[in-house]
């Protein structure tokens, strides 16, 4: 009985090749999107794990002072007393235009996987047998290690031990030894923090009895990479659950109208004897057979789109984290498998209702053709209700939820709530434009308002993608907008000059003093605030901190605090994180607070940041290096002094930045940053465009009966399906209109919720109607391609299909 | 003269090869005049009626209303004189489901730029629609959808009534009632009226009566 149902009910995927192509590409589009996404979150996990592994650090606790550096003395009554521990030294590094962080580890303590990796490829790449102490082999004058492009931007330097690639580590870091690191940062006998080891023994004393202001540190879950680039993650997971939404809506449609033109065959199923309960089972089975083909083709499609946008992603993660992932997609079972799950269950999602029908479609009653609209009509107030409680619960998430997921669930709310209302909307703007002047607009309205039950999915498909779309890209142009201000502000000095020691540093100062307008000294220590790090910068009193810095609170007399030591500012993200304002003290060390006088933006900056003045920060410590240089003089100077630094210290081209230059490469990185966006932007309109068109096919023909008595009355073929063209035009109109402040409200969000909660920094708010322009004009042209198939074939239809509606036998 | 079917041939193409319809079909039918086509099922009632309408163009053969050749003409133009000049009744109805009776009633009327609001009422009330004028099709019976498409087919006074079995879908008493209605309004409008019956009761009450079998007139 089983092979005989299911034939039956086969069957009419054979009638209706189309439909079955629907399902089947709807859902493998919303599993491409969703899975290329996982893709390369799993991707960009894998190579954070293998950075931490590499480390040897990803999950040790660690040992912090008081202070930003503790003495080499500490470290020794450390391993005095019993605890096992190693040092790290870390500091900023400026390489010509290149900015580093070196990282020293003691070769003898250092946890085993970093001690491997130091021996591995310090001895030509040949793998030690034994990972101990004994083993490891740095030659003298010390080996540098660094992610294979973090050393290509190295290369040529000159002064520096032998480089060699160490695959996973962070963008940006270099690891070496600590003598090396020592004599590089000009900290000889310092250390930024201690790792601690495992297996502590027991009886160890105290730390406090060691030294004071000693505490331990546990690492949070994840590693560093991890923890920072997680907002980016959940981002792109959001914008491929979305997609996955958007391909729903085509499976759901596609669904219902397949039940809807099969009713009448499984009531006379039912009728002759096949058990409810069966019937259900073999429904079942067939969509989970469809689902799991079209599973397959969207993984594999997925695989594909995630080789495409992976250069992108690692660009923005190296953009914005300086996280170095891998540019080559390995293929892994765990997403398959992931993406095949999510294809069955947003299969068995979108057919729920379907099922729940079928469990209760009555034996006797006579078949409806035009149920599925008529329900989605009735349907509408308890949509409108639905739609209502979204938005709301959207809205309270903004106004009264913490964390980034509250964000999330915010947008959610916003965006399928606005979705949901589009056609309660639409159909009480349709109703207004009906009582037109003349008969054919009003038919037109009427008649397009009747479709709605049957389009509304794929017009809320549509309704997402294009409010998402706004969202975003107002967003990303907000940010643009702010970042290229903010860029005039924070590079005012005309050139950037690097040197390559602290001895050739102060004979540069010397020579560049009478030469130009100001010298303006770029440096910074690393100090410890709550267990993270933030960068403080030593500021000279200069007008041009007063006349360009991108303060954006802060008293008024604040560089003058600054400047006299009785002051600090801090970036955004550093203020927000300590939950700061203008007045607030900042403990920067036990002995050493300062009121903050000033928050200004630092848009990019993933960590903390503070500004004193740079005596009080040069005495506290004098020997940290201060390489880089920001000079003001007159442009028409810059080339007569690039070529005398050329001349008279030989300082390489890298080494001697124009602000042109600097302000390029930046906008440079914000713009492929924001590559991936803007491409899944795309596909997701793209998805929601063939949901539309797919709708307006599988209706066309349940549409002959609706035009044929409009065509007998005197209207050509030709002018319905110009109509039926426009009325795809005006639906997609109507929504790109409606999705417009869906789509700022959602910018809003993202500006000033989940932004802040990501990042740390606010951004303002910018318009852009040439932005919704140019999309109105992509959604008209995804509208009319859509429309167009249906339109053509209406063109074409026989006279004798539509007096098939006129006949007795119909 | 109001319409004259000259030597009309029309076949179908089907799997087995051409399938004729319609043989030579030649008649005339004056303004005022009420003619009833008649025949068994498949005998080419309906098509005959399709190509009076210009819905489908014969193989062979004219069809001139008023003068002005239909057959052979652009589609546009057949819609046209459809529009201006022809109102169709056909069996199932068909009203548009997005245009309440209101609606419907003047829909034709309108396209036709011969919109009479006092005309649509004095007919709805003669129909028995002046109630149901804000109605949707989904909400009538089917003798008040039949009277609704009698009322739009005359609302724009047209020159020639074309009923398709008017009144397949109604009871006997509904159905008589249907046609007594329209055939006082037809008289009253001064149109001619072509309608396909299979009911020989119903020819009855027309002028005339044509039988058309296997695709000729006997």
């Amino acid at each position: 009985m089983n092979r005989v149902v299911l034939g039956a009910l086969l069957s009419h995927w054979r009638r209706h090749p189309l439909q079955l192509l629907t399902l089947v590409l709807g859902l493998a589009l919303a599993t491409a999107l969703w899975s290329g996404v996982q893709a390369i979150n799993a991707e960009a996990r894998a190579s954070y794990a293998r950075a931490a592994g590499a480390l040897g650090q990803g999950d040790l606790a660690q040992i912090t002072g008081p202070e930003a550096l503790m003495t080499r003395e500490t470290f020794v009554a450390l391993r005095r007393a019993g605890w096992l521990v190693t040092p790290v030294l870390e500091g900023p590094m400026t390489l010509g235009r290149a900015h580093f962080t070196l990282r020293g580890v003691d070769a003898m303590t250092a946890p085993a996987p970093a001690q491997g990796a130091m021996v591995a490829t310090g001895k030509g790449g040949q793998k030690a047998e034994t990972q101990g102490a004994a083993d490891i082999a740095v030659p003298e004058g010390g080996v540098i290690f660094g992610a294979p492009e973090t050393l290509l931007r190295l290369g040529g330097q000159s002064g520096l031990p032998p480089l060699r690639p160490l695959a996973g580590l962070r963008q940006g870091l270099l690891l070496t030894d600590m003598a090396t690191a020592e004599r590089l940062l000009g900290m000889q006998g310092w250390v930024s923090r201690f790792l601690l080891l495992a297996d502590q023994p027991m009886g160890r004393p105290p730390l406090s009895s060691i030294a004071a202001g000693l505490k331990v540190t546990q690492k949070p879950s994840g590693n560093d990479l991890a923890r920072l680039t997680a907002s980016f993650h959940l981002n792109l997971t959001a914008f491929g659950l979305l997609s996955f939404a958007v391909g729903l809506f085509i499976v759901h449609g596609a669904i219902g109208l397949a039940f809807e033109q099969r009713r009448a065959g499984l009531r006379s199923l039912r009728a002759i004897g096949v058990p409810l309960g069966r019937l259900i089972l073999l429904s079942l089975g067939e969509l989970l057979v469809i689902a799991a083909v079209a599973g397959l083709i969207g993984t594999l499609l997925g695989y594909l789109i995630a080789g495409l946008l992976l250069p992108d992603v690692a660009a923005t993660l190296r953009g914005l984290y300086g996280a170095d992932i891998a540019g080559t997609l390995k293929f892994r079972p765990g997403w398959v498998a992931a993406g095949l799950a999510m294809a069955i269950g947003g299969t068995l999602i979108a057919a729920a209702q379907a099922l729940w029908r079928l469990a209760r479609l009555p034996l006797l009653a006579g078949a409806h053709p035009r149920a599925w609209a008529q329900g989605g009509k009735r349907m509408l107030g308890v949509q409108a209700m639905a739609a209502a409680a979204l938005v709301a619960g959207g809205g309270l998430f903004a106004a009264l939820g913490g964390g980034l997921l509250a964000g999330f669930l915010s947008l959610g709310g916003i965006l399928l709530g606005a979705a949901l209302a589009l056609p309660v909307i639409l159909s009480l703007a349709l109703g207004r434009a009906a009582r037109g002047r003349s008969a054919l607009a009003e038919w037109f309205w009427a008649d397009t308002r009747q479709q709605l039950p049957g389009l509304s999915l794929a017009l809320m498909a549509l309704m997402l993608a294009l409010s998402a779309n706004v969202g975003v890209s107002t967003m990303v142009s907000s940010f643009r907008q702010t970042f290229t201000g903010y860029l005039d502000q924070r590079l005012a000095s005309e050139l950037y000059i690097s040197a390559r020691t602290p001895g050739e540093s102060a004979a540069l100062a010397a020579f560049v003093a009478p030469r130009v307008r100001a010298v303006l000294p770029i440096w910074s220590v690393p100090i410890s605030i709550a267990g993270r790090q933030v960068q403080v910068y030593g500021l000279v009193d200069d007008p041009t901190y007063r006349d360009n810095w991108p303060v954006l609170r802060g008293a008024a007399d604040g560089w003058d605090r600054l400047a006299a030591g009785r002051g600090v500012m801090i970036n955004e993200q550093l203020g927000y994180r300590l939950g700061l304002a203008p007045g607030d003290m900042l403990r920067l060390a036990p002995d050493w607070s300062l009121p903050v006088v000033g928050i200004y933006s630092d848009y990019g900056n993933p960590e903390g940041q503070a500004l004193v003045a740079s005596p009080s920060l040069a005495a506290r410590y004098p020997s940290a290096p201060r390489l880089r240089f920001g000079l003001r003089l007159a442009r028409a100077d810059i080339p007569a002094l690039r070529r005398a630094l050329t001349r008279d210290f030989g300082l390489p081209a890298e080494n001697i930045i124009d602000q042109s230059a600097l302000k390029a490469s930046s906008l440079a990185v914000f713009e492929r940053t924001f590559a991936v966006t803007g491409a899944l932007n795309i596909l997701t309109l793209a998805v929601a465009g063939f949901a539309l068109m797919t709708s307006f096919l599988t209706l066309s023909d349940m549409r002959l009966p609706q035009l044929a008595p409009v065509w007998a009355l005197g209207l050509t073929r030709r002018r319905l399906a110009w109509l039926e063209l426009w009325r795809s035009l005006a639906l997609a109109g109507f929504t790109m209109v409606l999705a417009v402040p869906v789509g700022l409200i959602l910018a809003w969000v993202l500006l000033n919720v989940v932004n802040v909660m990501a990042f740390g920094w606010r951004l303002p708010m910018y318009l852009f109607p040439g932005e919704w322009l140019r999309l109105g004009g992509l959604a008209a042209l995804a509208a009319a391609l859509a429309g167009a198939l249906p339109a053509r074939r209406l063109a074409r239809v026989a006279p004798a299909r539509l007096l098939k509606v006129f006949a007795d036998e119909r | 003269m109001l319409l004259d079917v000259s030597d009309l041939w029309k076949s179908y193409a089907t799997p087995d090869g051409a399938q004729r319809v319609l043989e030579g079909v030649s008649f005339r039918l004056k303004a005022g005049q009420t003619l009833a086509l008649t025949g068994e099922s498949g005998s080419g009632k309906s098509t005959l009626l399709h190509l009076v309408a210009g819905l489908e163009a014969p193989d062979k053969g004219l069809v001139t209303l008023q003068g002005k050749q239909l057959s052979g003409r652009s589609d546009a133009i057949r819609a046209a004189m459809r529009r201006d000049r022809i109102g169709l009744v056909f069996q199932q109805f068909n009203l548009i489901p997005s245009l309440s009776v209101q609606g419907n009633l003047a829909f034709q009327a309108r396209l036709a730029g011969r919109y009479d609001p006092g005309w649509i009422s004095e007919m709805a009330a003669r129909l028995g629609l002046s109630d149901l004028m804000n109605r949707y099709p989904e909400a009538l019976s089917g003798g008040q959808q039949q009277r609704v498409a009698i009322g739009r087919a005359l609302a724009a006074r047209p020159d020639l009534i074309l009923a398709d079995e008017p009144t397949g879908n109604l009871d006997e008493s509904s159905a008589d009632a249907v046609i007594a209605l329209m055939l006082d309004l037809v008289a009253e409008s001064g149109a001619g009226l072509l309608m396909v019956t299979h009911s020989p009761r119903l020819a009855g009450f027309l002028g005339a009566r044509l039988h058309l079998s296997k695709g000729r007139l006997r």
